[in-house]
């Protein structure tokens, strides 16, 4: 009999072994990598040698950290708040039944299901920052522009942003809609009963139910904004002048081009300290409001 | 009931009078463009002659032809397409049965430190791979213990995407309603453990295979970072990583670029409309368990 229950005991662990070994070698040893390599000045044939806390304070006192840092932040509040703003609007005009709603959904779907890199390339496109580029052909339409948008240092981030709420408010839009299908329509009956106008309902009845679904996004656009990489690297890669340099960026310039490995892994142990913390806080935000 | 005025918050299904028919197709049409729109652009670019950016636009207007694909070819876009399809081939085959395998032990058996395992499959899950880079880039150059070198290969590629958190939850979480009876049927025929797992059990899953598999897939055609750490040399990149280099010819400007970008684009949303259903369903599931 224990001879059966240890081999059951095997045949359980023998199956998680490939996800245990994988996980070991290509996330925690990474991990446990990046918080060895920040205590140390990284030198490839020399040895590395200690450092304490050097490359921390190198992160906190070196302007383009802290401006990367900034920018990071700046990237990360406008690319959620505006894709939750703009995902529950579109997952408001989209809702219902009918077939050409759906067409619609799919077809403003798509950026979300783009590859980054394919999505970052047609946007240095269609913000060519000529008289008759692309975008500002439109906006001369309608009697605006021509803007500079990636070449100037002060639209550069508002343009990045841009692009992340075009690729994420139509995730948000999908997931609001998700949660808008489980709202109770007694409800909305009820609500009309009782003389409530379309905007009352909206107050009422569908924003609480959201509550949830809101939190979700939150959590998950943040992170994804904080970790933001690709699209930045191809837009503009930091220029000009350094408006749009944000964390990642500048991680991977120091780390995987200028050879600062242990300045890199002490900022990508920040990055995660930070992703954890808001991760934690807004768990611990949500449970709270819930109880 | 079709458009019932209860159907959705603001029940503009049900507005039917001349204006609000009028009022719907512009709000629809301009979400369609703006959302699709720079993606069609993209369709037609890839066959128009197009030189430079100002010559973008959503309707084919300069004349089609195949000459960017052409010059595509000669500059090599579809060994880094293959590269690509080698690389979410085997990456998504891997990844689907190591989720597999996890998911069915977690799921099925009734093992002491499943919690602890549970805890290390969600906290790698908040290890964005982009912080990872730097040290990973560290470890792939020289792996502890075995000591290979993975720059430069498809192994380096593939094997950090081998395991996914996401994808071993949803698998659990469905495995988990597989009922108990039929397994030990199974036993009680004298069937062995990997027979019950592949007659019995992975049978059952063909549903959340869509979503593991859908999903994966983007994940890995997705990925941006981890191929341009690992392939140093051009032969070596993936059809993302090689598009920045795409960004002129001397022949036919930026429609060499679009040609390659509309392959890099074309997988993944071919996907997404095959599986869509899948798609969202682990979508929502998947963001509502966190």
């Amino acid at each position: 009999m224990a001879s059966h229950r240890l081999k059951s005991t095997l045949v359980a662990w023998g199956f998680l072994a490939p996800a245990l070994v994988l996980f070991l070698y290509f996330k925690f040893i990474p991990m446990a990598t990046a918080l060895r390599m920040s205590l140390y000045e990284v030198r490839t044939y020399l040895g590395d040698e200690w450092v304490g806390l050097d490359n921390y304070r190198t992160i906190v006192s070196d302007e383009r950290f802290t401006a990367a840092i900034w920018h990071s932040a700046l990237l990360t509040v406008g690319v959620t708040a505006g894709s939750m703003l703009l995902g529950l609007v579109l997952a408001l005009l989209v809702e219902g039944r009918a077939k050409y709603l759906w067409f619609v959904r799919t077809a403003a779907f798509l950026p979300v299901v783009t590859t980054l890199a394919v999505v970052a390339e047609v946007w240095r496109i269609l913000y060519y920052p000529a008289d008759n580029g692309p975008l500002n052909t439109v906006l001369g339409w309608v009697g605006l522009g021509p803007l500079p948008f990636l070449a100037n240092e002060h639209s550069s981030l508002l343009s990045i942003m841009a692009v992340g709420v075009w690729k994420g408010a139509p995730y948000d839009m999908m997931i609001i809609l998700a949660g808008l299908a489980g709202v109770d329509r007694t409800l909305y009956e009820a609500s009309a009963v009782d003389g409530a106008t379309t905007w009352g309902r909206f107050r009422h009845v569908t924003l609480p139910s959201l509550r949830g679904v809101f939190g979700i996004l939150f959590i998950l656009a943040a992170i994804r904004g904080l970790r933001v990489f690709t699209e930045v690297f191809l837009l503009t890669n930091g220029a000009p002048n350094g408006s749009t340099e944000v964390l990642m960026t500048l991680i991977y310039k120091l780390g995987l081009q200028q050879g600062e490995l242990g300045v890199a892994a002490a900022g990508s142990v920040v990055l995660f300290l930070a992703t954890v913390v808001l991760t934690l806080a807004v768990r611990l935000v949500r449970r709270r409001g819930a109880a | 009931m079709m458009g019932d005025r209860y159907d959705s918050v603001l029940g503009l299904d049900a507005r039917r009078g001349p204006l609000a028919v009028i009022l719907k197709i512009l709000l629809y049409a301009t979400m369609t463009v703006v959302f699709a729109g720079p993606l069609l652009g993209v369709l037609w670019g890839a066959f128009s002659k197009i030189v430079d950016p100002t010559q973008f636009t959503l309707v084919p207007e300069h004349g089609l032809t195949l000459e960017n694909f052409r010059r595509a070819a000669d500059r090599n876009v579809f060994g880094y397409l293959l590269n690509s399809f080698v690389v979410v081939g085997v990456g998504l085959l891997l990844q689907i049965m190591v989720s597999i395998f996890a998911a069915y032990s977690l799921a099925r058996k009734r093992l002491r430190g499943a919690a602890i395992v549970m805890l290390l499959i969600l906290s790698t899950m908040m290890l964005p791979e982009e912080v990872l880079a730097v040290p990973l880039s560290v470890v792939l150059a020289d792996l502890p213990v075995v000591h290979l070198d993975l720059i430069g290969s498809y192994a380096g590629m593939i094997l950090p995407v081998a395991a996914w958190g996401f994808s071993i939850l949803v698998m659990t979480e469905f495995m988990k309603e597989v009922p108990i009876e039929l397994e030990e049927a199974a036993r009680i025929d004298g069937a062995g453990e990997l027979r019950t797992f592949f007659s019995i059990i992975l049978p059952m899953c063909r549903p959340a295979l869509g979503v593991i598999g859908v999903f994966g897939f983007t994940m890995i055609w997705d990925q941006y970072l981890l191929p341009l750490i690992v392939a140093t040399d051009s032969p070596q990149y993936t059809l993302p990583i090689a598009l920045r280099t795409l960004r002129g010819d001397e022949e036919v400007g930026i429609g060499v670029l679009l040609a390659a970008a509309l392959l890099a684009l074309l997988p993944s949303v071919l996907a997404f409309l095959a599986f869509q259903r899948q798609f969202v369903r682990g979508l929502t599931s998947g963001a509502i368990k966190g």
